[in-house]
């Protein structure tokens, strides 16, 4: 019996990937650690390896092919003493587009043999949910405006590219920024526009390299860092916090520092909980910051931006999850959005629910489901999360009277407390059920998949808690 | 010197690195010893004003003064380009803004936590910053300074504006990791900066040989391939040929350059510390062997200073100080809407 090789999964985000270059042809004998072929992600180029020993009796998908679904029969190897032509060709169809995780992935992977199984995780309902293709408002594009389809990472690259071809004191350093092109392909290009004055690679050293970054634009300069995600950062936060977000204030107004610290935020698929975590409420509580946190591309790409042009120093939260998904993002000459600005994602009478990052997603979906029952939400993205809309939330409460915070972290000292907070303190009339928050659960983020999946937030529990704020 | 005697020569530790010479004392015409004297002799006399203020409840907080090390700034800071170079330390901050030549006053009133204070008040002894003067700061956290200098020089080098940084810290900040970190880095990319080691052999109240596993500071730069230079920080003059010697490098494109400045505190850590930790004799003997600005009497007065002249100097400064005091307990508070001013540049 043949051993069929399968599409592997190289990242818990993807679907589907170019069958770039195969390395071996049919009757070629691989040994195991062999590369048999080069395949493409979104996100990088990677090599694919044999696991068992055999001859290649077949390929089944030629080189240069696009969109080849995980788990799609590549390849099938005959064993060692099986006759090669008698190694049949699986006619296997592909598994339909699943997201694979890591672990399937990386099984996948090592072996053609064993079919992929499909884990159920908190990260992978939080990504699709995000997946869902809501109609959004957005007041601020001019009707008529071209809209084009771009990936989030692809709309935070030409934030960058943009705003550093008009403006020669902006620079990117980070880990793996430049020759690498982004350990998530972030910067994927920006060393061959800008070259590598620009466009910095920097040793694996976040305290340093942020107070670098730091007294880069102390001196004049206008830094962007690239934290390969925001758990890093917790190595280099003195930085952020005292001597970034501090030094205008105390130097009188004299000293500024205009600085973006950006890279992911959250949790990504199954990392466990050192890699995942939820930075925002604890920037967002130092004055001094600006804190951004994006849901989608065209908000990602219009904040970058303003972010970069800004005075003061800006902590720009992304979501890893999110980076290959794919937005509207009007096709304008210069897309600048206004900082501390919320965003009404979808009318609704009912009740408000209010989120931010990939939150947004799930409380889109939530909505949709909700509207199904004949609950009529209102989704409000935050967007910025220092300084707070309080306006837009308090306006939306006034139509709805009922708010319901989602927020993809803890829920301790979180965002949606403060939420909470001010909202009865200054919107306490307006309410007719209590403030309720739908958060991670108050625990590490846990590695196995169905711990992973109850510690996150999900469109499910979003549902139930709206039905609560509305005594249904 | 009270530890470990200055020596007149640190040898290559490794010889088949290229190394700066080694540095020879700063040949001053009389006018300029003068000069550094008189500006030695303005922190001394500020620092101690400052001591007394601390004291009538004027100054409040951490005060760390610099009396016994002004040599160092003055030495190291008369020899930079005012107009290129930028200087960046650590808390104690108030000898190198002198050597600057920032107005006494501004300085003083900050202190005081004065509207007319070079922060407005808001930043006190530890934060002070001068853009115009190229003073970075005046920061509070140990070891911070360094890799900010450090972004300051690739600054210097992104802009080609031909500028070298300066950056102090002291024999505490030396075993911090970030130190390293920019270190790392500064070679790697030939960044124009003087780490300048402020070795006054006390972290707080540590001694450097009971904190550092290699308490030659100089050395600290080897695993980067950063030459060091020791030298002896309680002479102006000394101070001042390392620096002539740094910068000669640092601007030849070399990349950074380690000086360990040999040096001494006399007063306690901050305001607030009895400095039990060593003796009384041990501080009046360098006091009475090594004090840098009697050291630079000595030399004006070999070249035929007059002491009509020292003693004048020595009026006008004491008058220059006490303006300032005075300046500063008189001068107004902030206003409270200052309170809410400066946490942002922009308006969201």
């Amino acid at each position: 019996m043949a051993i069929e090789i399968k599409m592997p999964a190289l990242s818990p985000t993807m679907e589907e990937g170019t069958l770039a270059k195969w390395l071996v042809k049919e009757g070629d004998t691989v040994k195991s650690g062999d590369i048999m072929a080069e395949i493409e992600t979104d996100k990088a180029t990677m090599e694919f390896e044999a696991v068992d020993e055999g001859t290649i009796a077949q390929i089944l998908v030629a080189e240069g092919t696009d969109n080849v679904k995980v788990g799609t029969v590549i390849a099938t190897l005959a064993a060692e003493g099986e006759e090669v032509s008698k190694a049949a060709p699986a006619p296997a169809p592909a598994p339909g587009a699943k997201v694979e995780d890591p672990e399937v992935a990386q099984e996948a992977a090592e072996s053609g043999t064993p079919e992929p199984h499909l884990v159920e995780t908190g990260a992978r309902q939080m990504f699709e949910a995000a997946k869902h293709d809501a109609e959004v408002a957005d007041p601020e594009v001019p009707a008529g405006t071209e809209m084009v389809k771009l990936t989030l990472r692809e709309a935070l690259r030409d934030a960058m590219a943009e705003e550093m071809r008009k403006d020669d004191r902006v620079f990117v350093m980070g880990e793996e920024v430049a020759q690498y092109q982004g350990a998530y392909k972030v910067t994927q290009g920006l060393l061959d526009e800008f070259g590598e004055t620009r466009v910095i690679d920097t040793p694996i050293t976040e305290y340093g390299f942020a107070g670098v970054g730091t007294g880069a634009a102390m001196g004049g300069l206008r830094p962007i860092v690239e934290f390969m995600t925001f758990n890093f950062a917790m190595q280099a936060i003195d930085h952020i916090i005292n001597s970034a977000a501090k030094t205008n204030y105390m130097s009188g107004g004299q000293m500024r520092c205009p600085i973006v610290f950006r890279g992911p935020n959250g949790a990504a698929s199954r990392v466990g909980a050192q890699h995942s975590q939820n930075y925002g409420p604890w920037y967002a509580s130092v004055p001094g910051l600006i804190v951004i946190a994006p849901y989608d591309a065209a908000d990602a790409k219009g904040l970058l931006k303003a972010a970069i042009r800004s005075e003061d120093p800006v902590v720009f939260l992304e979501n890893e999850l999110l980076y290959g998904r794919s937005f509207e993002v009007p096709q304008v000459e210069d897309w600048v959005l206004p900082i501390g600005k919320a965003r009404i994602m979808r009318e609704g009478k009912d009740v408000t629910i209010v989120s931010y990052s990939i939150g947004v997603g799930i409380s889109l979906e939530a909505a949709d489901e909700l509207a199904k029952e004949g609950i009529e939400a209102e989704v409000v993205d935050l967007r910025t999360l220092r300084p707070l809309d309080r306006q837009t939330v308090l306006k939306s409460l006034a139509k709805t009277n009922r708010i319901v915070v989602v927020e993809e972290g803890w829920p301790t000292c979180s965002i949606a407390s403060e939420v909470a907070a001010f909202v009865m303190e200054e919107g306490f009339d307006d309410l007719d059920a209590p403030v309720l928050r739908v958060a991670n659960e108050d625990v590490p983020l846990p590695y196995a998949a169905n711990l992973e999946k109850l510690a996150l937030i999900s469109a499910a529990k979003v549902v139930e808690m709206v039905k609560k704020v509305c005594y249904r | 010197m009270a530890k470990a005697p200055a020596r007149a020569k640190s040898e290559p530790p490794v010889t088949n690195r290229p190394r700066p010479d080694e540095p020879h004392p700063y040949q001053a015409s009389k006018e300029e010893l003068l000069e550094l004297y008189k500006q030695m002799l303005l922190i001394r006399r500020f620092e101690e004003k400052a001591g007394q203020l601390y004291g009538l409840g004027f100054i409040g907080g951490f005060c760390h003064l610099y009396i016994g090390q002004e040599a160092v700034a003055v030495g190291l800071q008369s020899a930079l380009d005012g107009e290129k170079d930028s200087v960046i330390t650590g808390y104690r901050d108030h000898g190198h803004m002198l050597a600057y030549g920032i107005d006494p006053k501004l300085i003083m009133a900050e202190l005081t936590g004065r509207a007319a204070g070079i922060s407005k008040g808001k930043g006190g002894s530890m934060h002070m910053f001068s853009t115009e003067k190229k003073f970075y700061g005046g920061h509070g956290i140990v070891g911070a300074q360094v890799s900010l200098g450090t972004g300051l020089a690739f600054k210097h080098k992104y802009s080609n504006d031909g500028g070298v940084c300066l950056a102090y810290f002291g024999d505490g900040a030396a075993n911090q990791g970030q130190v390293y970190e920019s270190f790392n880095m500064a070679e790697l990319w030939k960044l124009p900066i003087i780490y300048v080691i402020e070795n006054n052999q006390y972290a707080m109240g540590t001694s450097v040989n009971r904190a550092s596993a290699e308490d030659q500071l100089y050395r600290r730069g080897e695993s980067f391939r950063i030459p060091g230079i020791q030298v002896d920080g309680m002479d102006v003059l000394a101070c001042r040929g390392a620096a002539e010697e740094a910068l000669a490098w640092v601007r030849a494109g070399k990349g950074p350059l380690i000086l360990e400045m040999k040096t001494y505190r006399y007063r306690g850590h901050s305001m607030s510390d009895p400095a039990k930790y060593r003796s009384r004799e041990e501080v009046q003997a360098v006091r009475d062997k090594s004090d840098p600005i009697e050291h630079a009497k000595a030399l004006l007065e070999k070249l035929g200073v007059k002491e009509d002249e020292l003693k004048a100097a020595e009026a006008a400064i004491r008058k220059q100080v006490n303006e300032a005091a005075d300046f500063a307990e008189q001068t107004p508070e902030p206003e409270p809407g200052e309170l809410y001013t400066d946490v942002l540049v922009e308006s969201y």
